[in-house]
């Protein structure tokens, strides 16, 4: 039996009031406190129960295909001519994409809560399809609510959903987009709350959801740090992740937190650049982003001087988010972690040039991620490592790209 | 009115709620928010209702992200921020209606995010000044209010907190302590809009507060017609009506008038 990782703890946080330093917390309605409360005792029960882990760890193995392989870009780093790169293959993971790692984890203690009835939200699609996957394996009752924008832009996805026998709930209310499919989901939840469990897919919301999607997402940076000891004889000198919400991110920092040598980069969606002000950096662009409160967690918010939460723009669905998981904003703070951005451009630059140097198509979120290695490794020596999280493969983004590139 | 704007804050509200207690039913406090239809109608409705003989108001303040409101509240207070509705044009609303003459105790409403922008403790003497006795906030749980529980105990503002179906009794322990002026009890579990009927197991859910508490409950979320109002009233300190009024204030400021007239008849026979 291979370990679920979840056990393996390398912080106290969160406190037990939900907080990473001055973020996180619990701003929700009254109505789903008591909610977060048994989730949040549910979690810990599970947590101390061997057979929960045996459980995830067996599906992970037989059902995701865990581990995922770490791959030397050989051409890619010959090409650039500095550090070598190395991606965590999570485009690999069952679904294409990292997120059926949490989809799982929570699917599995939906079911020994007693919950049959799983509501989720979806961005790009990528979470969606991790939840209904997973929901057709465990036999639950599955309703994804999802922008009407981003059903427009990430067919594919929803098409997917449908045919793995979830519900599509189109979101009609504000931007159309992420934040109003999680808008959405917790008025579900707040009505439902007796039967439902939401199944939240990033490493934000209200306490216990960062914590516990960080725990589930921590096996990509417990394989990778375990993978490049054994491929490259060291631990990397960055580990470098896109940012939205933060969970693959997360996922593949919290292995190296005590690696001081280590550096964490994170990055987020710079869209048309931060003088356009059409972007989703929320750590870059600190005139518009403060320390504010969305969807039950303290944590950076872009915001207009009335704290009115303005709308994103990123190519990638994925990364269009005005607010980032509170772990993040601490680890900012604590300047543990690092986050810079990547352009619209950037990221499609490096889309194409991963899927030509190496045959790997990425998504598009993960591009952001690349493009980073692509500017670093050249000013770096030839035996320095760069550990890439490549969160997810690039097919449901073809029709992005090809609008936007031509044919 | 029997009592005047020298008793303000908490003090306002419980002489609110004992002055409807004398009469033999619960205050009325309806909802409106800032900004909808246009800023000048929302006034001109909110003071309509005062005439109309309402006992106090929530004010809302419209937000981008309003996760506890269904669809008519949602679509008036987005309707409130192209409007232009900001936190800082609520608390020049709450001062023009002062300065019209509204006498009624006045609570702002509104979610976390923009009242921390503006600045918590900021937020609360401005408020105060304007002319508000108090705040609820709904994503605001007992547990996250201590940026604005030490600057409402200073001001003598009521700081509400709610209670739902959900509330366990360490909950309504827990909310019991914490709150000032009153307990929002959120009828139903869900989100804020006008029903058919009212939660079945209404009575026994107020009888299971009482045991917990003396303070004053006013019930909330899905109220919406005169005969709701009547049965309510017989069993709360308090109530309020949102989205009814809220769509009635969209047609008109006469048809917002009609219903807050007869749900105040209402409450009196």
């Amino acid at each position: 039996m291979i370990e679920s990782y979840i056990r393996r703890q390398v912080t106290d946080l969160p406190d037990a009031q939900g907080y990473f330093g001055e973020f996180g917390g619990r701003f929700v309605p009254e109505t789903i406190m008591p909610a977060l409360d048994e989730l949040e005792a549910a979690y810990a029960e599970a947590l101390a129960d061997p057979q929960f882990h045996h459980e995830l760890s067996h599906l992970q193995r037989t059902y995701t295909g865990r581990p995922t392989p770490i791959s030397h870009a050989k051409r890619l780093s010959e090409a650039l001519g500095g550090a070598q790169i190395y991606l965590k293959r999570e485009d690999l993971a069952h679904t294409g994409a990292h997120k059926i790692n949490n989809a799982l984890g929570q699917g599995l203690l939906a079911k020994r809560m007693g919950k049959r009835r799983i509501i989720a939200e979806t961005g790009a699609g990528q979470h969606g399809v991790g939840t209904a996957t997973a929901m057709a394996l465990l036999g639950l009752d599955c309703h994804v609510y999802m922008g009407s924008v981003d059903i427009r832009r990430q067919q594919p996805n929803v098409f997917r959903m449908k045919l793995l026998g979830a519900e599509v709930i189109p979101v009609e209310s504000g931007s159309r987009t992420l934040k109003d499919a999680i808008n959405e989901a917790m008025r579900d939840w707040v009505t439902h709350v007796e039967t439902t469990f939401y199944l939240l897919g990033s490493a934000l919301g209200p306490h216990p959801y960062p914590m516990m999607v960080r725990d589930f997402q921590s096996v990509i940076g417990f394989e990778a740090r375990e993978q490049i000891l054994e491929a490259a004889g060291r631990l990397p000198d960055a580990c470098i992740a896109c940012v939205g919400g933060g969970s693959n991110a997360i996922g593949m920092f919290h292995a190296f937190r005590d690696d001081h040598d280590t550096e964490l980069i994170g990055v987020e969606a710079g869209g048309r650049g931060i003088e356009s002000r059409e972007h989703a950096a929320r750590f870059a662009d600190l005139d518009i982003s403060r320390p504010g409160i969305l969807h039950g967690t303290r944590s950076y918010v872009m915001q207009n001087s009335d704290g009115q939460i303005m709308e994103t723009h990123s190519v990638s669905a994925g990364l269009d988010y005005p607010s980032v998981g509170p772990e993040h904003a601490h680890l900012r703070q604590l300047e543990r972690a690092y986050y810079t951005l990547a352009t619209d451009e950037e990221a499609l630059a490096a889309f194409q040039t991963l899927s030509k140097t190496e045959g790997i198509i990425p998504a598009l979120e993960s591009a952001h991620a690349l493009a980073e290695a692509i500017k670093r490794a050249p000013t770096m020596p030839r035996d320095s490592l760069l550990l890439v999280n490549l969160s997810g493969r690039g097919d449901k983004d073809l029709d992005t790209v090809i609008g936007i590139l031509g044919e | 009115m029997t009592y005047r704007r020298e008793i303000q804050g908490i003090a306002a509200l419980a002489a609110m709620f004992a002055r409807a207690r004398a009469q033999g039913r619960a205050a009325f406090m309806p909802y409106f928010p800032i900004g909808y239809p246009t800023h000048e109608e929302s006034l001109a409705v909110i003071q309509a209702l005062a005439t109309a003989g309402v006992d106090g108001f929530e004010i809302g303040i419209p937000f981008s992200d309003p996760i506890a409101d269904g669809p008519t509240i949602q679509a008036a207070t987005q309707i409130a921020l192209e409007n232009g509705a900001s936190v800082r044009r609520c608390l020049e609303a709450l001062r023009a209606l002062r300065r019209r003459g509204i006498q009624q105790p006045m609570l702002l409403m509104g979610y976390a995010n923009p009242l921390v922008a503006y600045g918590p403790e900021r937020f609360v003497l401005d408020a105060r000044a304007a002319g508000a006795d108090g705040l609820i906030v709904p994503d605001l749980p007992p547990e996250e209010a201590a940026m604005f529980s030490g600057s409402c105990a200073r001001e003598g503002m009521a700081l509400v907190f709610m209670l739902a179906p959900t509330s366990d009794d360490k909950r309504i322990a827990l909310a019991a302590e914490a709150a000032s002026g009153f307990i929002y009890v959120v009828s139903l579990t869900g989100i804020t809009g006008a029903r058919k009927d009212l939660p079945a197991n209404l009575t026994s859910f107020i009888a299971r507060l009482r045991q917990q508490t003396d303070m004053p409950l006013v019930l909330g979320f899905g109220i919406s017609t005169t005969a709701h109002a009547k049965q309510v009233s017989a069993l709360t300190d308090g109530f309020i009506v949102g989205s009814a009024l809220v769509r009635a204030g969209g047609e008109s400021v006469d048809a917002a008038r009609e219903l807050a007239s007869a749900m105040v008849k209402a409450i009196r026979n």
